[in-house]
């Protein structure tokens, strides 16, 4: 019980920059939301219901144009269908017995972000951590997107700029300290970067969609490393895998 | 219009079962050593691939946006947590962009 509390404030701190940054993002969101004429109430049970950046500025455009529900149910698809490898990752990050309803909650929370800090915990993720972080980053969301509907351009830009940054900062954060262990992982990250880089800029694949790119660039590179560089130890998506050892296959 | 409502709930249902079903639907640890690498690489491609260039696009400049990776590269390098390296990324970034570079 302690541990679980333990692990819910140990959320909520890593927690904190994601909802700063989140409160930035969906304020501009907000604006948006405004400007195709959708109500507070609505905009703030999208972002609170949602939780997710790209879907929604996406939403807001089929929502404009009145097309049919089934093409907002395949945008949607597609667009977050970079959080289905994500949860691929995170059920092998969970004990094995980890309850059904624990699960359906976690659910809820495989955002980038809180992806990218649930990784980062050594050994088991416990739920707990999760619910940490979302008990501070969806209400930023939420709230973010109310305020950007109600007030409108009141913060100045280079705050909104400063602050999207964050997110940023926080991946970086994740991933450079075990790639200053693991040479390997290092270099996975700079061809990564590379070839996003490449995908970004040539006009060759100026016709895939930002959510596409990422997946094919993932299930690629991340594919072409584990059968060039299998690792048979620990956990799959967990960054340190020495210390796991005993809680995480004691129960298992 | 449609209905604003139909829409969000089309949204959100679409959204938590792409989140929620690898979670409830693999209950079990992968034993395959090539898929078990394949989902222990994934978090360091995705994060690495949503960063980069992006962030470059983030702020006003690509300057700015270069500057507050690099700074948090090398914070983040020598063992600084999560909220120095995002907290020092946007405070770099707003002093820059206050100088408009």
């Amino acid at each position: 019980m302690a541990d679980h509390r333990k692990h819910f404030f140990s959320g909520m701190r890593d927690g904190i920059p994601i909802a700063l940054g989140y409160f930035a993002v969906s304020f501009t969101l907000g604006i948006a939301c405004r400007n195709i004429g959708l109500s507070a109430f609505d905009s703030t049970l999208m972002s609170f219901t949602n939780l997710t950046s790209a879907g929604e500025f996406a939403a807001l455009g089929i929502m404009a144009a009145g097309s049919s529900y089934w093409e907002m149910a395949l945008s949607q698809l597609v667009i977050n269908l970079r959080y289905m490898l994500m949860s691929c990752s995170l059920s092998q990050k969970m004990a094995p017995d980890t309850p059904m309803y624990h699960r359906l909650l976690v659910g809820y929370g495989v955002t980038d972000e809180i992806f990218g800090i649930s990784v980062n915990v050594p050994g088991r993720l416990d739920p707990f951590y999760v619910y940490g972080a979302v008990s501070v980053a969806s209400p930023a969301w939420a709230l973010g997107t109310l305020f950007g509907v109600v007030l409108g351009n009141v913060l100045p830009a280079r705050i909104v700029i400063a602050l999207s940054v964050a997110l940023y900062g926080m991946f970086i954060a994740i991933i450079v300290p075990p790639a200053r262990k693991d040479r390997l992982l290092g270099m996975l990250i700079l061809v990564s970067m590379a070839l996003s880089w490449i995908f970004a800029r040539l006009p060759l694949f100026s016709g895939i969609s930002g959510g596409m790119k990422i997946i094919i660039l993932t299930v690629l590179i991340s594919g072409a490393a584990a059968f060039l560089f299998p690792v048979d130890r620990g956990l799959a998506g967990c960054a340190s895998n020495t210390d796991d050892k005993g809680e995480g296959e004691g129960h298992a | 219009m449609r209905d604003t409502l139909v829409y969000i709930a089309v949204m959100a249902v679409v959204t938590y079962l792409i989140r929620v079903l690898p979670l409830t639907l693999i209950r079990r640890e992968v034993r395959n050593v090539t898929v078990r690498s394949f989902l222990y690489y994934i978090p360091y491609v995705t994060l690495s691939v949503m960063t980069f260039p992006a962030i470059l696009d983030s702020t006003g400049s690509q300057i700015s946006g270069f500057a507050g990776l690099a700074a948090a590269v090398a914070l983040a390098w020598f063992g600084a947590s999560l909220f120095s390296v995002a907290a020092a990324a946007c405070a770099l970034v707003f002093v820059m962009e206050l100088f408009a570079l």
